[in-house]
């Protein structure tokens, strides 16, 4: 956590209600997103009890497992699942636009992506976990003798939120969003970061108009009705205990003996229990909304525009569903790939916000001043190159030495690379432009700051780049144990005693 | 580390120092040169020795005909270990492979007339002995060199990540892998739990994605660290080695560090003199909640140096060339945090001292000091996380010092590790860290508060 961030987090406490950490918005949200409030049974992880989801915050389907162990009654739920989150997953297909790549050879790039909302990150997890459970599924017509044919969409939903829950784990990535991280990357509540996983207390926070947000948060966790359950339930995937004990457990019972009513009361009994999570998710939508998206959000929305349509061509291709372990070479490229992004989103967000760019400047990653002098210089060497020192008073306190390499933005969105040429005084910096002023013996037109212009150096990388190639898994090395071997659809699960009731 | 069933190596021979070290080091290098496993591994704890074995075995393999190619964690160290090199085998013909960058490479390795410096592995291809950092040989293709080379060195080993090694293990053929097990594991920013415990984890140290597929490579140790004082061996080897515990090649009384001027009983001055004395010094600030940057803490550190130097220290050590003066290069500065570097960095130059070296520890691992002062970690923290838990962290800064070390702590460290314990998830198929930071910290606690000096 930032110096900025503390302090935020020490106002909100003493004011009462959140403080902003962002002037912008920081996450691309989609015009019509898929809100999902799953709920999950006590004790069986892999058994979803119920879920409330939809695009219309007036209309949601509200999915329930009267008896969440019965195997038939969860591929039922699953099926519903399907029929309700495929349409929507699929709905970005189809209109594709044509994108030169670099290799020169055209390719197609869905125009739009569809998202997906889960309240918190063990939303994300259950997620991930209904993709796992699903994708190595058979049905029947792939293969006749399964024992327990899954309906026919259910596999595919799985490799759809296999692959929303791996893209989820990409800083910056949007296709999959829990709204928790979403509101507390934008502000600050006076709670700690675990209480903060509470949506419904963390929304007490941000509703507070004056003082308050503590004692609406510690209601939102805390309060209960005369029978025990929660006022606030929780935003799931767990349930109040409470509400499983003196609620589902009793009604769960009567439909496992067969008494009439029952599944309609345990469906609005999970009702109860969804609602207002579901309300809470608009809420917090609504919140996110009044943000202006920044500026390079939309750039970081087109990489997952790519991861969509990439994931579109693999099904399209008949490809096996992801397999349930990454081989060496695909965890190492996963890994280099998500420290570039995460390197990126941090510079990007800096740069969209001047808050953001506040705490980085407070940690000595960036200063900001107004041009006190520009020398004319170049380089030494046959065809000397400009290479003007500019020297700046700021207020902050860079960690800078001779030498250390700075960038700053540009108009067009480039970054002007140059490096600190000395530390004249206090307060005073020199930097010596080693870049971006076009390739003629004088520097381009407006690509050097003119004496009084604010200008805004960082200590970190603009556009970071990846590592280098990694082999080729079939080229894995002897010391990570070799080529993986053929590749071949994994399996399905095996059948296991405890799965059967 | 991990625990390890059985270590070579580890016999010692009699009450020698020196010939207990020069057995493992033979071990090592028959392995090396004639066995017939593809890697061998050596654990070596701080001061043990672990660049001049790097240096012999890059000699020895030179002699017997072996193309050689190295590999370092951090341009600092290529330098450092090709100076060493150059220093030792004047007519070895080494290869420094560096990026494009300007000053890309240490230029005081021009000096070397066999040393040759090159961005293209191709204008190297004749030299014996070929360096460069992990990053630089990740970008070696393979269509640049004719075949492997037929042996690497892979050093700081255990610094390095699964994932590097994985990026130029194509490069060759068999490797000796060095490196300190207790010293700081490798990290990444982003989340890595979706790996662990898998074999190849990128995350993991590139030791432990070798040892994983290959169990049964020979494991050596260097038993004797000639760094560390007879004061600090016991203490670091129990505290962050104890199942592969070594010891000090000096005896009690061969390390003295004395001071020309007396000191003037300020608390400053009895610590220096504790630490002078004991080879540890625990100056400690009363008890009180605060932010990274702690001035007055920070202020702790710098008057602590300021007066170390002020004094006139001299040393002798068992080399016996007499009391030599303890000079600003001499001297360390380490903390946890850069922000808590630069703020130390800025009381030090308002006091006038220049010259001293003020890092994290991350950047002094592997570096040798005659006298160290420390920011303790927990100093001053209202919690204790994983990040200032690490054991690495901590043995680094205790591990830097020839004399005597002096760390700079608020009170209270104890209580706030009771109220901390560590709180890891266990992951399956991760091997469990001994000892945890938890463990250590309270062993060196323990230790240090025997030499302890209220401010």
């Amino acid at each position: 956590m930032t110096l900025l961030a503390t302090l935020a987090r020490m106002e909100a406490a003493a004011a009462g209600r959140a403080r902003p950490l962002a002037t912008v918005r920081h996450r691309h949200l989609t015009d019509r997103p898929l809100v999902l409030v799953p709920l999950t049974t006590a004790g069986e992880a892999g058994a979803p009890l119920g879920a409330l989801l939809g695009t219309d915050p007036e209309e949601p389907v509200l999915l329930t497992v009267a008896q969440p162990r019965d195997r038939d009654l969860r591929f039922r739920f699953l099926a519903e699942l399907a029929d309700v989150m495929l349409p929507h997953l699929e709905s970005a297909q189809d209109e594709v636009e044509a994108v030169a790549r670099r290799s020169g050879e055209e390719a197609e790039l869905c125009r739009d992506a569809p998202q997906l909302l889960v309240p918190n990150s063990g939303g994300v997890a259950f997620v991930r976990l209904l993709g796992r459970s699903m994708r190595f599924r058979r049905t029947a017509e792939e293969d006749p003798d399964t024992p327990y044919p899954a309906p026919a969409r259910v596999p595919l939903l799985g490799r759809w939120l296999t692959h929303y829950g791996e893209r989820s784990r990409v800083p910056g990535s949007s296709l999959l969003l829990a709204a928790t991280d979403l509101l507390t990357r934008h502000w600050a509540t006076g709670q700690s970061a675990l209480e903060d996983q509470h949506l419904g207390a963390l929304l007490g926070w941000l509703r507070a108009d004056g003082p308050g947000g503590a004692e609406a948060a510690l209601r939102a966790e805390t309060a209960r009705d005369e029978a025990g359950r929660l006022l606030v339930p929780p935003a799931g995937p767990a349930t109040d205990p409470a509400f499983d004990n003196r609620v589902l457990a009793p009604a769960v019972a009567r439909y496992d003996a067969g008494v009439f009513g029952a599944d309609v009361e345990i469906r609005n009994a999970l009702a109860g229990q969804l609602r207002p999570t579901w309300d809470a998710m608009w809420e917090a939508l609504a919140l996110l909304r009044e943000l202006p998206p920044g500026e390079r959000v939309a750039g970081r929305w087109e990489g997952d525009r790519w991861s969509y349509t990439a994931h579109r061509d693999r099904l399209r291709a008949g490809e096996p569903p992801q397999p349930r372990r990454d081989d060496a070479v695909t965890a190492a490229r996963k890994l280099a790939a998500r420290e570039r992004d995460q390197a990126r989103l941090a510079a990007q967000e800096a740069l969209d916000d001047p808050l953001v760019m506040a705490a980085r400047r407070l940690a000595g990653e960036a200063f900001s001043g107004t041009v006190t002098e520009v020398r004319p210089a170049y380089s030494t060497g046959r065809r000397p190159m400009p290479r003007p020192l500019v020297t700046l008073r700021t207020d902050d306190a860079p960690q800078l030495g001779a030498g250390t390499k700075v960038w700053r933005a540009l108009a067009d969105g480039r970054a002007q690379p140059g490096e600190c040429a000395e530390l004249p005084g206090p307060g005073l910096v020199t930097v010596r432009l080693t870049g971006g002023m076009g390739r003629g013996k004088e520097p381009a037109p407006g690509s050097v700051p003119e004496p009084g212009e604010a200008v805004c150096w960082t200590l970190f990388e603009h556009h970071p780049r990846g590592g280098p190639d990694l082999p080729d898994p079939e080229d894995t090395p002897w010391t990570h144990g070799g080529p993986p071997g053929e590749a071949r659809p994994e399996p399905p699960d095996p059948a296991t005693e405890e799965d059967l009731l | 580390m991990t625990v390890s069933a059985s270590v070579t190596g580890a016999r010692t021979a009699g009450d020698d120092p020196g010939a207990a070290a020069s057995a493992a080091t033979a071990a090592i290098l028959a392995d090396t040169l004639h066995g017939r496993e593809r890697g061998v591994v050596v654990d070596s704890p701080p001061g043990a020795g672990k660049s001049t074995l790097v240096v012999r075995a890059a000699r020895e393999l030179a002699a017997a005909g072996r193309p050689l190619m190295i590999v370092a964690q951090t341009n600092a160290q290529v330098d450092d270990l090709v100076d060493r090199l150059a220093v030792a085998d004047p007519d070895l013909p080494v290869g420094r492979l560096h990026s494009s960058d300007p000053a890309a490479y240490d230029a005081a390795l021009d000096r070397h007339p066999a040393v040759r410096a090159s961005a293209k592995i191709a204008d190297l291809a004749e030299q014996a002995v070929v360096v460069s950092t992990a990053a630089k040989w990740a970008h070696v293709q393979g269509g640049a060199v004719a075949e492997p080379w037929q042996h690497a060195i892979v050093d700081e080993a255990y610094q390095m990540r699964s994932d590097a090694l994985l990026a130029v293990a194509r490069l060759f053929e068999r490797a000796l892998f060095v490196g300190d097990p207790g010293q700081l594991d490798p990290f990444s920013q982003v989340g890595t739990e979706q790996w662990a415990g898998l074999s190849y984890d990128p995350s993991a140290s590139a030791v432990s994605a070798l040892l994983a597929h290959h169990p049964g490579l020979p494991q050596h140790r260097l038993p004797v660290s000639w760094r560390l004082p007879a004061s600090a061996a016991p203490l670091v080897s129990s505290a962050f080695y104890p199942y592969t515990p070594f010891r000090s090649g000096t005896g009690p009384g061969d390390r003295r560090l004395a001071f020309g001027v007396r000191g003037d009983g300020s608390a400053v001055d009895r610590v220096l003199d504790t630490a002078a004395d004991a080879g540890w010094g625990l100056l400690e600030l009363p008890a009180r909640h605060t932010p990274r940057t702690d001035p007055e803490a920070v202020a702790a550190v710098a008057a602590v140096v300021h007066r170390l130097l002020e004094r006139a220290g001299l040393t002798a050590d068992e080399r016996g060339t007499g009391p030599a003066p303890l000079t600003a290069d001499r001297v360390a500065v380490g903390t946890a945090h850069r922000d808590q570097a630069a703020a130390v960095r800025t009381a030090l130059a308002g006091r006038g001292v220049e010259g001293v070296t003020v890092d994290t520890a991350n950047r002094l691992q592997g570096r040798e000091y005659d006298v160290t002062v420390v920011l303790h970690p927990l100093s001053g923290r209202p919690d204790a996380t994983a990040f200032h838990l690490e054991t690495g962290r901590l043995c680094v800064l205790a591990s830097r010092h020839r004399h005597a070390c002096v760390v700079v702590c608020r009170a209270g460290v104890a209580e706030l590790l009771d109220e901390h314990p560590s709180a890891e998830p266990v992951q399956l198929g991760v091997d469990v860290r001994f000892p945890d930071g938890w463990a250590a910290q309270q062993a060196v606690l323990a230790e240090l508060s025997a030499h302890r000096v209220p401010a």
